[in-house]
């Protein structure tokens, strides 16, 4: 799990200058997260933290780490557990022009607070008409980790991506992380930035550019992580390493997959799923959470509804299990999607049956 | 019925607000208490460490003379001015003209929804209009007002025009929110009304969140003259909610510059205060968090502004969170659509004869501050505001097709904007999506 990942095969001439080139430089996902809020809270001074255990305890998954000892207590604000209470504070600052980014332990825990995100920051610009605008940023592990229960383990990005006038972002990669933080927190609009906690740890090479203090990605923009052309598959999060893996497993069976990361669920990137899968003609969907209504549903009815006549198999979901989380390590594994369910899907739509073998 | 404070009925022990044994409020003995609150708290303004005596609203009734005069707070003791007035003549029109603003656009809110012009939800506030005068012509207009569904009024008496209120009951596209917020959702960024909240208790954060930003703007970004001050308005049945505590905890932990404005009119919808609540005493929430806990009636408008004066400078000098609990009672249902049949009538009796504008104009006669002619030519005045009101919400359109669409996100392209403050979409750069690695 922690193997850095290769997003695309590198040109044989550069790996023998990789040496002595200014090589690719490696960087946890939680490293990426640190140094984007450190960054975006030197440059404007309106932006802080607020959240449980994320000054004096350096962040509950050490996100915050030193950035009390480095902006103060007035700036990295350590809250009672009191979420719906901190979140609409937030919101009111926000109403007021400063920047909050608010963190909450879970995405679980913002159920708590989730009249706030909704009634009060999502729909405060549209119901003001366009007077009060709210530059907030809800920030935190989103979707299962390890063996924490039904009550800890859920994904809400279906749930918060239903609502017009949030948006919502799901990064991947340690890039996706620094790159989607800081555009969140300069947008003037609430981002509601759902990341996974197992991703945390995980190393990503990162490129000169996405070091810079200015490195930003567009909100609302889909990377196609890896090119094919017989099935796309969509995915977010943690799922966009599972898909590279089955797209990998794919390859060997002659099955050239795209593998889109989708970074943005709302606004959704519908032009450059359609786009992938008139050219591939099948399409997969990954996601880690319920399928009632998810992410998925609504890629696959963007998809009916815009590219139909270039689907040559039905649309696969590949989601989690219909129930919530259980406890157990080996029904925890088959609640959540795993590789070999995305394998069998795409082999699926490309009307190769399991496990027969794959014919050309 | 004078305005002396003996013939008012109030059999409640009057409150002060200190925590226990008298020991004063000293704004100190959070920081000590707490390990580690933020340190704007302890930050070296001159506002910190002002002795801060404890907040009293202590006025025994056997004190008060039954003379118009009333006694004069001051640093909490008492002094008895036999000679002031409360008002002067200037601030008893004011007074007069808002309260009569307030219940002549309620009753035309009535009228009209009778007549099909407004529809929904429609939450009036006959009967309270003491507290909202009492506070907002206190206020400045960097002053910040959260309220709930009953915000017409508020809106009013902070500033906002009658016609921009009546149209955007109206639905129409010259309201103040062109016709997208409605009866519930008052906005107005020049008037610092910032709604306008329909759920109960989803105000007070916000307005924490108000008060948090001007302390922040004010120690942090070092601005000078941000001392703007933040009221929350709600009712009697939001003291029950947990929102409510937790931003009494907040807002008493950081020192922020909030007064929590309890409009407790009795009743939610058809639910008693004292069928839901446990300790039905609201002022007394507020010691248990750190903060003052008054009680003032609120339907006679020279107590509460009295009170309102107080907590006001309190929380511009930066000493913190004041808990206002103002009693009160609303004349007409909870909203057009409530029958209004759980209320005693006796008990609708007993406060209409309490009516704060009769309270006023009486007020206003006795010490000779107003004449009947003037304050007729007040109610003329507000008579023809609200005609014109109306008749302006009438012929304003109503909001386009195109409008549906349009307010969703401040930035519409969904891209971010980038470090030169354009919109990162328009920079040819980033609009492919991908940087290589």
């Amino acid at each position: 799990m922690l193997r850095a990942i290769r997003h695309k095969s590198i040109h044989p001439a550069f790996c023998a200058f990789r040496a002595f080139s200014s090589a690719a430089k490696e960087m946890t996902v939680r490293d990426a997260l640190n140094s984007a809020l450190d960054e975006e809270m030197s440059a404007d001074p309106k932006v802080f933290l607020m959240g449980e255990e994320v000054g004096e305890y350096q962040g509950a998954y050490k996100i915050t780490k030193g950035l009390l000892d480095k902006y103060g207590p007035e700036r990295v604000l350590d809250t009672p557990i009191t979420e719906a209470g901190f979140a609409g504070i937030g919101v009111g600052a926000a109403y007021y022009g400063l920047r909050p980014v608010v963190e909450f332990m879970t995405f679980n825990f913002s159920m708590q607070a989730i009249d706030h995100i909704i009634n009060s920051a999502a729909k405060s610009y549209y119901m003001s008409a366009g007077q009060i605008s709210v530059p907030i940023v809800f920030r935190g592990p989103n979707g299962a980790a390890a063996g924490v229960g039904a009550q800890h383990s859920q994904c809400y990005a279906a749930w918060f991506a239903a609502c017009p006038g949030l948006k919502v972002l799901t990064p991947y990669s340690s890039e996706d992380a620094r790159g989607l933080l800081k555009a969140a927190i300069r947008d003037p609009d609430p981002v509601v930035f759902l990341e996974n906690e197992l991703l945390y740890g995980e190393l990503f090479p990162v490129s000169a550019e996405v070091l810079d203090s200015s490195f930003c990605l567009p909100i609302g923009k889909a990377k196609i992580e890896r090119e094919g052309k017989d099935v796309t598959i969509t995915a977010y999060s943690k799922m966009v390493g599972y898909a590279l893996k089955a797209a990998d497993i794919l390859a060997k069976e002659g099955i050239s997959a795209e593998v889109i990361n989708l970074r943005s669920i709302r606004p959704l990137d519908r032009s450059t799923i359609n786009a992938s899968v008139r050219k591939t003609n099948r399409l997969v969907t990954v996601e880690e959470s319920f399928p009632q209504h998810g992410v998925g549903a609504e890629i696959c009815t963007s998809v009916v509804e815009e590219s139909f006549g270039y689907l040559d198999a039905p649309v696969e979901r590949i989601a989690g299990a219909d129930v919530p989380m259980p406890y157990a390590a080996n029904l925890e594994r088959m609640a959540v999607p795993q590789v070999e369910d995305i394998v069998r899907a795409a082999k699926r739509t490309c009307h190769r049956s399991v496990p027969l073998a794959a014919t050309a | 019925m004078s305005f002396s404070a003996t013939n008012f009925a109030q059999p409640r022990p009057v409150p002060v607000g200190v925590r226990s044994n008298e020991k004063p409020l000293s704004s100190d003995a959070s920081r000590f208490r707490f390990r580690g609150p933020p340190s704007f708290l302890g930050s070296p303004h001159s506002l910190r460490f002002k002795p801060i005596p404890p907040f009293k609203l202590a006025i025994p009734h056997s004190q008060r003379s039954a003379a118009s005069s009333v006694t004069h707070i001051a640093n909490g003791k008492m002094v008895k001015s036999s000679a002031n007035l409360l008002i002067t003549k200037e601030e008893g029109l004011e007074l007069y003209e808002d309260m009569i603003l307030g219940r002549f656009f309620e009753d035309m809110c009535a009228q009209m929804y009778y007549r099909g012009k407004m529809f929904g939800f429609v939450h009036l506030y006959n009967g309270q209009e003491a507290v909202s005068t009492g506070f907002f012509k206190l206020l400045k207009k960097e002053d910040t007002v959260v309220s709930t569904y009953r915000d017409h009024v508020h809106a009013l008496s902070k500033g906002v025009p009658a016609r921009a209120v009546m149209s955007e009951l109206f639905g129409k596209a010259t309201g103040c929110c062109r016709g997208q917020g409605g009866s519930m959702h008052m906005f107005s960024k020049e008037h610092n009304v910032i709604g306008g909240f329909a759920f109960i208790g989803e105000g007070i954060p916000v307005a924490t969140g108000a008060a948090f930003s001007s302390k922040y703007r004010r120690e942090v970004l070092k601005e000078a003259g941000a001392d703007q001050v933040t009221l929350a308005f709600f009712g009697d049945g939001t003291c029950n909610n947990g929102q409510f505590y937790e931003c009494l905890n907040m807002a008493a932990l950081w020192k922020l510059p909030i007064i929590f404005v309890v409009e407790n009119n009795l009743w939610a919808i058809g639910m008693s205060h004292l069928r839901a609540t446990s300790d039905p005493e609201i002022w007394k929430k507020g010691p248990a968090f750190g903060m003052p806990g008054v009680h003032v009636d609120g339907m006679d408008v020279l107590k509460v502004r009295e009170v309102a004066k107080e907590a006001i400078e309190r929380a511009r000098r930066g000493d913190g969170p004041t808990l206002v609990e103002c009693e009160t009672y609303r004349f007409r249902g909870h909203s057009l659509a409530d029958p209004d049949e759980l209320r005693d009538p006796a008990e609708k009796a007993r406060y209409a004869a309490r009516d704060p504008i009769s309270a006023l104009k009486k007020y206003l006669f006795e010490n000779k501050l107003a004449s009947e002619q003037e304050l007729k030519s007040i109610e003329k005045k507000i008579d023809e505001v609200l005609d014109d009101a109306v008749e302006y919400s009438d012929e304003s359109p109503l909001p386009p097709r195109s409008q549906l669409l349009e307010n969703v996100f401040a930035d519409p392209k969904g891209f971010g904007i980038g470090p030169d403050g354009k919109y990162r979409c328009e920079d040819p750069k980033f609009t492919q999506g991908t940087a290589h690695v």
